[in-house]
């Protein structure tokens, strides 16, 4: 206890010094002058409680710590059914959960269906993303680039040539990918830490660029009136445009905005089956198996007799054409897009939603991309505190489960002698 | 001499007076990175607490009636440098020490998270909005030609580049001569073996933070006066391009800083003369990926060879 006594009081002392003057004393700003003024009782009681708590943690950090160890861990695997009751009741399941997904938005109100539209955009992106940062273990903080090549893919496409959603879905996707490609050929060769820094800088590039290249982005001002997808033709609007129908009048039934916000659901649904679909294919396939290895150990798949280059290559452009899919898609629901939405921010986003799922799992991937977009919208205050949220995750995530919430499982045999 | 002559000579002013404090940034990148060989992300963040805090500082002493200028930035800039080392210290044992050993992508997500985290913990703290402070040291030396153009040098641009001096050589005359620099600089060559020579690798880890840490803050009370505005979001911007200089001198080399710092501030000045000023930006980042690209050990970097 008594040797306890003063790294306490230190960390106590540090604590202090961190909240003393940033927390506890506001800057004002009235007109022109700049005031500073203390923050009320209530604040400086939570900055005293903290140090407070700081201290004792450290105090009693031994005796903590050897408690920790002696409670019990729970057994979760053990909670599940066996693995061949799993297996057997795996594809009833997931046909469940996709009846489910295409069912419930009939059910529910306007606002829910909006929202899970939203959240699916984010899984799209996080599954995207899990392939470059999860299976290949390449950083990437630029990844919100070709989420933004996607949505301008569309916006621009409809606005000068009025292509339709559907022929722009593919083509986005394509030019994501080609941005990947041109981007990931010469920065592929760098080390990890260094190719984060060099997609972060072309994340910045692309954005600056739209910002400024106001003749045909529109710059800060962005793209408005971009057209929603179409059913085969019939456009979910109250009126149809020139030589067009409308599916109200095709069914002749009576016009409900509704339509519009499930259909806008049930294709970001159908998109997401297709990319875990995908994905889920590809990752046992050769080049799946190629980039997991790559990320355990560079050297020693040199010397096995893979390329390095391609395989980070083909999962670079991979993870690149599914974030041009989902800003295509994005473009449409939003009707307006802006650079104001491809911010660092919003790779940070995306990479809390991998690194909390568990770098690799596309379940966790999924769930963690529910939680953090639901979770704010549930709670209006958590709004606030959102970013605040994200950025502690991100550190508590790696310091306790750098596996993530749900850690990916590799199929594997095991030898069994008797 | 002509304008354009004289216009490219006040660019050049500004440029260095930039450059400067981006090396003073710059300097806590290249020395984390020469020791444990990782990016600290959140360390663009350390330099905009340090602006917060010195601003604070000095409102809070005006507001007291302190009067005396010098009193005023000496104060202002003790305060800033301890908070903002007692920052690097805490970031460095809270996010990254119970890490280190580990692969070399986690630490790095650590730190992308505790840069968002401080930055939004002061934006709920002071708020997001931009805070202007008045000038408090004005005026300046203005030559050449007054009908064809005259080049201004202002009192904080001299203060910016003595200060810098200043830090620049302590620092320098620290790790060359004393016994801690010693440590530092046996730590950067070896971190295993100076751990078996008895010298405790965490401390001088931890003190190689806090150095990193104080410097930022003292580039963020030169830059804090200099703009007389901030806000939570300049530590990202500041963060890139201080490391995009660290990069450009040579990662790990302490002298690469300070010349990157200074060739990146007058390049940026240079695009702003004769582009428009948003391309600055994009012509650091450029500058960032072709080094990389070209020349990954930068100016005065030494190779990094990789072992099995």
């Amino acid at each position: 206890m008594q040797r306890a006594l003063f790294p306490a009081l230190f960390a106590a002392g540090v604590t202090f010094l961190l909240t003393c003057l940033v927390i506890g004393v506001r800057l004002q700003q009235d007109g022109p002058t700049l005031t500073v003024v203390g923050a009320d009782a209530e604040t400086w009681g939570w900055i005293g409680f903290a140090v407070v708590a700081v201290f004792l943690f450290q105090l009693f950090q031994q005796p903590l710590s050897a408690f920790k160890q002696r409670l019990p861990t729970p057994d979760l695997a053990a909670l599940l059914p066996n693995e061949p009751l799993r297996r057997r009741l795996r594809p009833w399941l997931i046909a469940l959960v996709v009846v489910g997904l295409f069912v419930w938005p009939f059910l529910v109100s306007r606002g829910a269906v909006d929202l899970a539209t939203l959240t699916l955009i984010y899984v799209m992106l996080g599954l995207g993303l899990n392939i470059v940062v999860g299976f290949a273990g390449l950083l990437d903080l630029g990844y919100v680039a070709f989420y933004a090549v996607g949505a301008y893919t569309y916006a621009l496409l409809s606005e000068y040539f009025g292509l339709s959603f559907w022929v722009c879905l593919p083509l986005a996707g394509l030019l994501a990918a080609t941005f990947g490609c041109l981007l990931g050929f010469p920065v592929l060769r760098l080390r990890g830490d260094y190719l984060a820094i060099v997609t972060l800088g072309f994340g910045e590039i692309i954005r600056i660029l739209l910002n400024n290249w106001t003749q045909v982005t529109g710059g800060p001002n962005g793209i408005g009136g971009i057209d929603k997808p179409t059913l085969f033709g019939l456009e979910f609007n109250r009126r149809a445009g020139e030589g067009s129908q409308t599916f109200h009048e095709f069914f002749g039934i009576s016009y409900d905005s509704s339509h519009k916000v499930i259909f806008l659901y049930l294709v970001a649904v159908l998109l997401v089956l297709f990319t875990v679909y995908v994905i889920n294919r590809i990752q046992r396939m050769p080049i799946g198996r190629a980039w997991e290895a790559l990320r355990e150990d560079e050297i020693a798949c040199r010397s096995l007799g893979l390329n390095p280059t391609v395989i980070k290559l083909s999962a670079f452009t991979l993870g690149a054409s599914f974030a041009g899919f989902a800003g295509c898609f994005f473009a449409a629901r939003q009707g307006f897009i802006s650079p104001e939405s491809f911010t660092f921010i919003e790779s940070a986003i995306i990479l809390a939603i991998v690194v909390l799922g568990g770098m690799g799992s596309q379940l966790g991937v999924i769930l963690a991309a529910i939680a953090m977009t639901i979770l704010p919208e549930l709670a209006r205050e958590f709004q606030e505190y959102r970013m605040l949220m994200f950025g502690g995750v991100m550190v508590l995530m790696m310091l306790w489960r750098p596996q993530g919430l749900l850690p990916m499982k590799r199929p594997h045999l095991e030898l069994k002698t008797s | 001499m002509s304008e354009t002559t004289l216009y490219v000579l006040q660019q050049l002013i500004n440029g260095l007076t930039i450059g400067s404090t981006y090396a003073l940034i710059a300097i806590g990148y290249t020395m984390v990175y020469g020791i444990i060989g990782m990016i600290n992300f959140a360390h663009g963040e350390v330099y905009m607490i340090g602006t917060y805090t010195a601003f604070i500082t000095i409102i809070g002493l005006l507001t007291m009636g302190v009067g005396s200028l010098p009193i005023i930035l000496l104060l202002a800039l003790v305060t800033a440098v301890i908070i903002s080392s007692t920052y690097g210290y805490a970031i460095e044992r809270v996010a990254y020490r119970p890490l280190r050993g580990g692969p070399r992508l986690i630490p790095l997500i650590t730190a992308i998270g505790m840069s968002i985290f401080l930055q939004n913990y002061i934006r709920l703290a002071q708020g997001s909005r931009d805070l202007a402070m008045p000038a408090l040291i004005s005026g300046g030396i203005q030559f050449g030609d007054p009908e064809v153009f005259e080049v201004s040098l202002s009192w904080m641009q001299l203060i910016i580049w003595g200060v810098t001096l200043v830090s620049m050589t302590a620092l320098a005359l620290f790790i060359s001569r004393s016994r801690l620099g010693r440590a530092c600089r046996a730590c950067a060559q070896d971190l295993k073996m100076t751990n078996l020579l008895g010298i405790d690798t965490n401390r001088i880890i931890a003190l190689t933070f806090v150095i990193g840490a104080a410097l930022a803050a003292v580039a963020g009370v030169l830059l804090g006066l200099y703009y007389g505005t901030i806000n939570p979001y300049i530590g990202f911007m500041a963060g890139l391009k201080a490391f995009t200089a660290a990069v450009l001198g040579g990662i790990g080399s302490i002298p690469g800083a300070m010349l990157g710092g200074l060739i990146l501030g007058v390049t940026e000045a240079m695009t702003a003369a004769f582009f428009p000023s948003e391309y600055k930006d994009v012509v650091a980042f450029s500058l960032l990926v072709l080094i990389l690209l070209f020349r990954p050990t930068g100016l005065l970097g030494k190779p990094d060879v990789e072992k099995v």
